[in-house]
């Protein structure tokens, strides 16, 4: 077959168009497989049908588009790739920087946060190492206090309740080699306000008092164990109630305790 | 794209399928459309139609029946005919508008459109008023050659390579 010839009947234009029948379409198709000129033929009356008609278009809005769409049934499945894809950088670019937007709030606030329980720390530290200081102090403090309790030298003398308080007591450790004192207050009631204890070594003949200290900080030690002045030569002991400060000599009618070496 | 890419989105029913087709042929098919149905709703009507026909029944296409454009063209020029007739109008194609395809240029109301058709109404000028109607009648408006013999005047065995030529004039002025 000629198949210049079969191309100038203009039978592929009327295919083209939609024009031949059943049979007709069949044949055209079949030669389009056999020869590819024809095929080729039929591709270029398409094209260039489409294109004169679609410059003839009235003007068509795009809601047309939508409109249509809206009726068919599509797969989305695979208009989500496209849309990903399309819009896949915007979305990921708003979704970094609310991100790290937030990235920076939380760290942020976290330093701040750290920064806070650093301070608490260390004010903490501090506290604890005050304690510390003060225990280790206590801790001496009842050492030395052991130490000279436990001594050989040291005789623990029970000063008896008098007139004012009967009930009362107290002990006093004397080292007689050192001439330390340590007055264990645990059996005197507590001081009235603006009154302190006050410690009296004594002289029996003639009778001399000596003061050697005040119990201050009456209440805020519990141990109610205290050192007071050295007492070289002590015979005797006593403990009067006496106004805050303390007086020179021990005024008798508060005489709390008294006992001798 | 190729008929041989397209196709085998739309028998997937794939939204790219539809989009691509909408861009490869709404405006073809809407010219043809709006050359029969005057009124610009009605054409848009018959349009949308014609999409939902062709999706629906993409299943009973194949290869042999035709070029796929020219199936979905059957479609919508049937569909549009099918609306002239609800509205009274004769089955007989010869009472079709007298107005050709040309006419649309003058109804179209987009600036954007009209520049492009600077080069197409050149074209218009060039083609010869015989081809306008030959390609009018049986490419816009599907009649046969017989039909086509008779509105014309011309010999029923000339139809076909007067068509041939015009169709050559329009790929030289297109270069396809």
């Amino acid at each position: 077959m000629d198949i210049q010839a079969y191309i100038e009947t203009g039978i592929l234009e009327l295919y083209v168009y939609g024009l031949l029948d059943e049979n007709g379409n069949r044949e055209v198709n079949e030669m389009a497989q056999l020869h590819p000129e024809i095929n080729n033929e039929i591709i270029s009356i398409e094209q260039s049908i489409v294109n004169l008609s679609t410059s003839f278009s009235p003007y068509l809005s795009s809601e047309n588009f939508s409109r249509i769409k809206a009726r068919l049934d599509i797969k989305y499945n695979k208009v989500v790739d496209i849309r990903t894809k399309k819009y896949f950088p915007m979305y990921i670019g708003w979704a970094a920087a609310i991100l790290l937007l937030v990235a920076i709030g939380v760290q942020y606030v976290r330093l701040d946060n750290a920064g806070k329980q650093v301070a608490v720390s260390e004010i903490e530290k501090a506290k604890l190492q005050e304690q510390l200081v003060t225990s280790e102090i206590k801790n001496k403090a009842t050492e030395d206090a052991l130490a000279v309790i436990r001594d050989k030298n040291t005789s623990v003398i029970t000063l008896g309740g008098q007139a004012v308080s009967p009930q009362s007591y107290a002990k006093v450790f004397y080292n007689k080699a050192t001439a330390t004192v340590y007055i264990d207050a645990k059996g005197l009631p507590e001081p009235p306000e603006g009154k302190v204890y006050q410690i009296w070594a004594l002289k029996l003949n003639p009778l001399t008092p000596t003061s050697i200290g005040l119990l201050e900080n009456f209440t805020a030690d519990s141990q109610r164990i205290f050192s007071v002045d050295k007492a070289a030569g002590a015979e005797g002991f006593g403990i009067t109630l006496e106004p805050a400060g303390g007086s020179a000599s021990p005024t008798m009618e508060q005489l709390y305790t008294l006992g001798k070496v | 794209m190729t008929q041989e890419q397209l196709l085998p989105l739309i028998r997937n029913k794939d939204e790219r399928g539809f989009t691509k087709m909408y861009d490869m042929y709404s405006k073809s098919l809407f010219a043809v459309i709006s050359n029969l149905v005057k009124d610009r709703e009605e054409a848009e009507d018959v349009l949308q139609e014609s999409f939902v026909k062709i999706w629906k029944n993409v299943e009973s296409y194949n290869e042999t029946k035709g070029r796929f454009y020219t199936w979905i063209l059957n479609i919508a020029r049937n569909t549009a005919i099918d609306k002239l007739r609800s509205k009274g109008f004769n089955n007989s194609r010869k009472n079709l508008s007298s107005d050709n395809f040309v006419h649309l240029l003058d109804n179209s109301n987009s600036l954007v459109h009209k520049i492009d058709m600077i080069g197409i109404r050149d074209f218009v000028k060039k083609l010869k008023p015989k081809c306008i109607q030959i390609i009018d009648l049986l490419f816009f408006k599907g009649f046969t050659q017989q039909e086509a013999s008779d509105e014309l005047g011309i010999p029923l065995g000339t139809v076909k390579t007067q068509n041939r030529n015009c169709i050559n004039d329009l790929r030289n002025f297109l270069q396809v």
